[in-house]
């Protein structure tokens, strides 16, 4: 079957990106695929899991749930886009090193992503506030813990470097 | 999984999606979040011929609130009715109902519209529409007509939008003076779809004796479930109405179903304790505005 296939223009990390996809290609996938940028993670491919959050305008949102075709004209961040010029780690990627907030990795990009967006709208989150903004992401190694001590890390170090 | 294949159109003004929807009749299908349907289409549940992207249609996006109630978009997403001030203020049940609706995430990007014509009977935006009498909009190239709550939802997953239909707003009504409302449910996980909820509106009399108490119950019928418990709260100071009986009448009217997440034994217990929650806290909420 010919697929009409549409073409499409995505700011990627700041990067202008075009792409020739099918309507039903899941930005995911033209991420990982179509654009070659594999940080984003792709888990349970219906919402649930939140391992292939992006930015889209600034806002995080799954991948797994945009048709690249919507995002057409829009800019997008990948956990690739997160670090610092040169590649010094952000003060969230910082924290989750530093807390052992991962182990396997596999849903790191996911939260890196909605924990960057969170803690620009929201600097200096409450306990309960934070759990709220990691509970849409799925992590099957670490428990939380240090998910939750990373994100309060990361508050920290951002207030820092603000500072 | 990946999405079935289908067309996709795009159309850039309310004219030429209303066209594109007459054409594809009941193969078409609207997309505005994406967070139901895309999840459908994964899961190869769903298979229109013919995705008509709204994204790019101006002007859908509204959130008009004012002393007759908020008028929403088709394009406006949870989070950005949930920010709002001016529909909190209008009307506070939209955010309280709203936060319990999925993760942060999702509701970055799914839509209050989509919600209401999703017509998930688990689901809060449904219950508070019909808790308020509100209606939703419906545009086609014939014209549009609004259609009330009471009609929109029809069945499990199912509204009265006839193919070529674009649901293009919803309209949630503003409660009288001296109101309060609350939204309490229990999910097996937070945010998840509730095992069991209830919305409540109270509103007072001068007195500030109950004049009139009614809940909308998610989870517990093929729609959702609207009961007024004005009768049974009796026209007394809220501080000593009979929640108890409310919930007893909440109980009766209900009609849960058993599945794998819990009995329909326990959901209409769930219902009943979550209904004397949400009715007090109303009440308090009225008394507070009087305050």
């Amino acid at each position: 079957m010919n697929e009409t296939r549409h073409r499409v223009t995505l700011t990627v990390n700041g990067v202008l990106h075009e792409a020739e996809v099918p309507g039903r290609r899941l930005l995911s996938d033209c991420l990982r695929h179509d654009l070659g940028l594999t940080g984003t993670h792709v888990g349970c491919e219906h919402g649930v899991c939140g391992a292939c959050t992006v930015l889209l305008d600034g806002e995080p949102v799954r991948s797994c749930l945009t048709f690249a075709v919507t995002a057409d004209g829009h800019e997008i961040t990948t956990v690739e886009g997160l670090a610092r010029g040169g590649g010094e780690p952000s003060p969230v990627q910082r924290a989750f090193t530093e807390c052992h907030a991962l182990q396997c990795g596999f849903c790191t990009p996911g939260f890196l992503c909605t924990v960057t967006a969170f803690l620009r709208d929201n600097p200096a989150p409450s306990e309960e506030e934070a759990l709220e903004a990691v509970a849409g992401n799925l992590c099957r190694c670490t428990g939380y813990q240090n998910i939750l001590k990373a994100v309060h890390r990361a508050a920290e170090l951002q207030a820092e470097e603000d500072r | 999984m990946k999405p079935p294949p289908f067309d996709y159109h795009g159309p850039a003004t309310l004219g030429e999606a209303l066209d594109v929807l007459a054409e594809a009749g009941p193969d078409g299908k609207v997309l505005a979040g994406g967070q139901s349907l895309i999840p459908l289409l994964n899961m190869r549940l769903a298979a229109p011929a013919h995705i008509v992207d709204v994204n790019r249609v101006p002007g859908l996006d509204g959130i008009e609130a004012g002393p007759p109630g908020v008028r929403v978009g088709a394009l406006a997403r949870h989070a950005a009715v949930e920010r709002s001030p001016e529909a909190a203020a209008a009307l506070p049940l939209l955010r309280q109902a709203l936060r319990l609706v999925a993760h942060p995430v999702i509701r970055n990007r799914g839509t209050v519209v989509g919600s209401l014509v999703h017509a998930d009977p688990s689901a809060e935006m449904p219950a508070v529409l019909a808790l308020l009498g509100g209606s939703v909009r419906l545009a086609s190239r014939g014209g549009e007509r609004e259609v009330p709550a009471a009609e929109f939802f029809t069945g499990p997953m199912e509204s009265a939008l006839r193919p070529g239909e674009l649901a293009v707003s919803a309209f949630f009504p503003a409660l009288p003076a001296r109101s309060g409302t609350a939204f309490h449910e229990v999910a097996r996980r937070h945010g998840d779809y509730a095992v069991a909820g209830v919305a409540a509106a109270v509103t007072l009399d001068e007195d500030l004796r109950v004049a009139a108490a009614r809940v909308a119950c998610v989870s517990v019928g093929p729609v959702p479930v609207v009961v007024d418990v004005t009768a049974a709260c009796g026209p007394r100071p809220a501080a000593s109405a009979d929640w108890e009986a409310a919930a007893a009448a909440v109980r009766d009217r209900v009609e849960p179903e058993g599945d794998i997440h819990a009995t329909a034994d326990y959901r209409r217990h769930l219902t009943g304790v979550l209904a004397v929650r949400a009715l007090r806290d109303a009440a308090a909420a009225a008394h507070g505005e009087e305050a």
